[in-house]
């Protein structure tokens, strides 16, 4: 049973994940995470103030089905199939303590920013605002996210899923290499 | 029966994701500064058999349940709304160290902050919608 109380390897976690995207286009479906918010977006009204939320959600009920089975997952897997913790490159784990993030190795995320206790600090409360902003409206104008252009967009071979991934990189390595050292 | 479908495609999805690391921050920011292949494996795996799978699928032209066309539709073609779009989503990507897929995991595995980000990524959602047609697509 270790190997299941272990972290995944890549080679396990990377095909398993590509054999969800199978399942999802054998029932008919398309794997994709951010249209959720949108569907979510709808259901609260939204409509009512773009046409962009006008639109039948229950045809996109499926796929909350699947965001309820991913909530679900996350809580057996942190409660009973893992002991929480993450070992990255200790190079890494160096430079975040120059950021004063010293829970690499002893948590699943760092508890500097994702602790109860920081929530009271207006510029954590701020980096995870402002961090989910972006992810909600990065995916939407670019049409997906890691699942919808990454994986789904790519394994098609589509050009406009590769110029999305070239965006979240460029987006990514300008946040850490030159907003991480103004922010922390 | 459907409906159980996609709830054990879910769970299955979310274990994974929790498993691999693939929905925790380390690992994000660690993708970032090229600290390690373990990412980059992931989505490259991940990748490759999604690329043959997918051809096998066009060339013997297999259908989906019920006889249905699979969902492969093409995405129209533009520069800037994919390259925008993206970097905008990979600024949120490293400073929140989650993607839509993970934000709903974290939120089962307990961690209440994520409630937070998946909130400003409603917001995020909402105002793209209400600004869309004033941006370059």
């Amino acid at each position: 049973m270790e190997w299941i109380m272990n972290p995944w390897p890549w080679y396990v976690s990377g095909p398993l994940i590509a054999l969800v995207m199978f399942a999802l286009l054998f029932v008919g479906k398309q794997f994709g995470m951010s249209s959720n918010l949108r569907t979510a977006c709808s259901i609260g009204g939204a409509g009512k103030a773009s046409d962009f939320f006008d639109f039948d959600w229950k045809k996109e009920r499926w796929n909350l089905i699947v965001v309820l089975g991913a909530i679900i997952g996350g809580f057996l897997s942190a409660n009973y199939l893992s002991d929480n913790t993450v070992n990255i490159n200790p190079e890494v784990v160096i430079k975040l303590e120059s950021y004063g993030i010293n829970s690499a190795g002893k948590s699943y995320l760092p508890t500097e920013i994702f602790g109860a206790e920081s929530l009271s600090d207006p510029k954590i409360l701020a980096v995870l605002l402002l961090g989910g902003f972006l992810v909600g409206f990065g995916s939407r104008y670019a049409g997906g996210c890691t699942s919808g252009h990454a994986i789904s967009g790519l394994s098609n071979l589509q050009l406009p899923s590769l110029i999305a991934v070239i965006g979240f990189f460029i987006g990514g390595l300008i946040m850490i290499n030159f907003i991480y050292p103004l922010i922390f | 029966m459907k409906t159980l479908v996609y709830l054990i495609i879910g769970v299955f999805f979310g274990i994974v994701i929790y498993k691999s690391e693939a929905a925790s921050w380390f690992r994000i920011y660690e993708m970032f500064e090229f600290g390690s292949f373990h990412m980059y494996g992931i989505i490259g795996s991940a990748l490759a058999i999604g690329v043959i799978g997918i051809q096998i699928i066009k060339r013997r032209n297999i259908k989906a349940l019920g006889g249905q066309d699979m969902q492969l539709n093409p995405k129209a073609m533009s520069i800037p709304r994919y390259l925008f779009g993206g970097i905008l989503f990979g600024l949120g990507w490293a400073l929140a160290g989650a993607c839509p897929g993970p934000m709903y995991v974290l939120a089962g595995a307990g961690y209440g902050s994520i409630l937070i980000v998946i909130f400003g990524a409603l917001g995020g959602t909402f105002i793209y919608g209400l600004l869309r047609n004033k941006l370059p697509h």
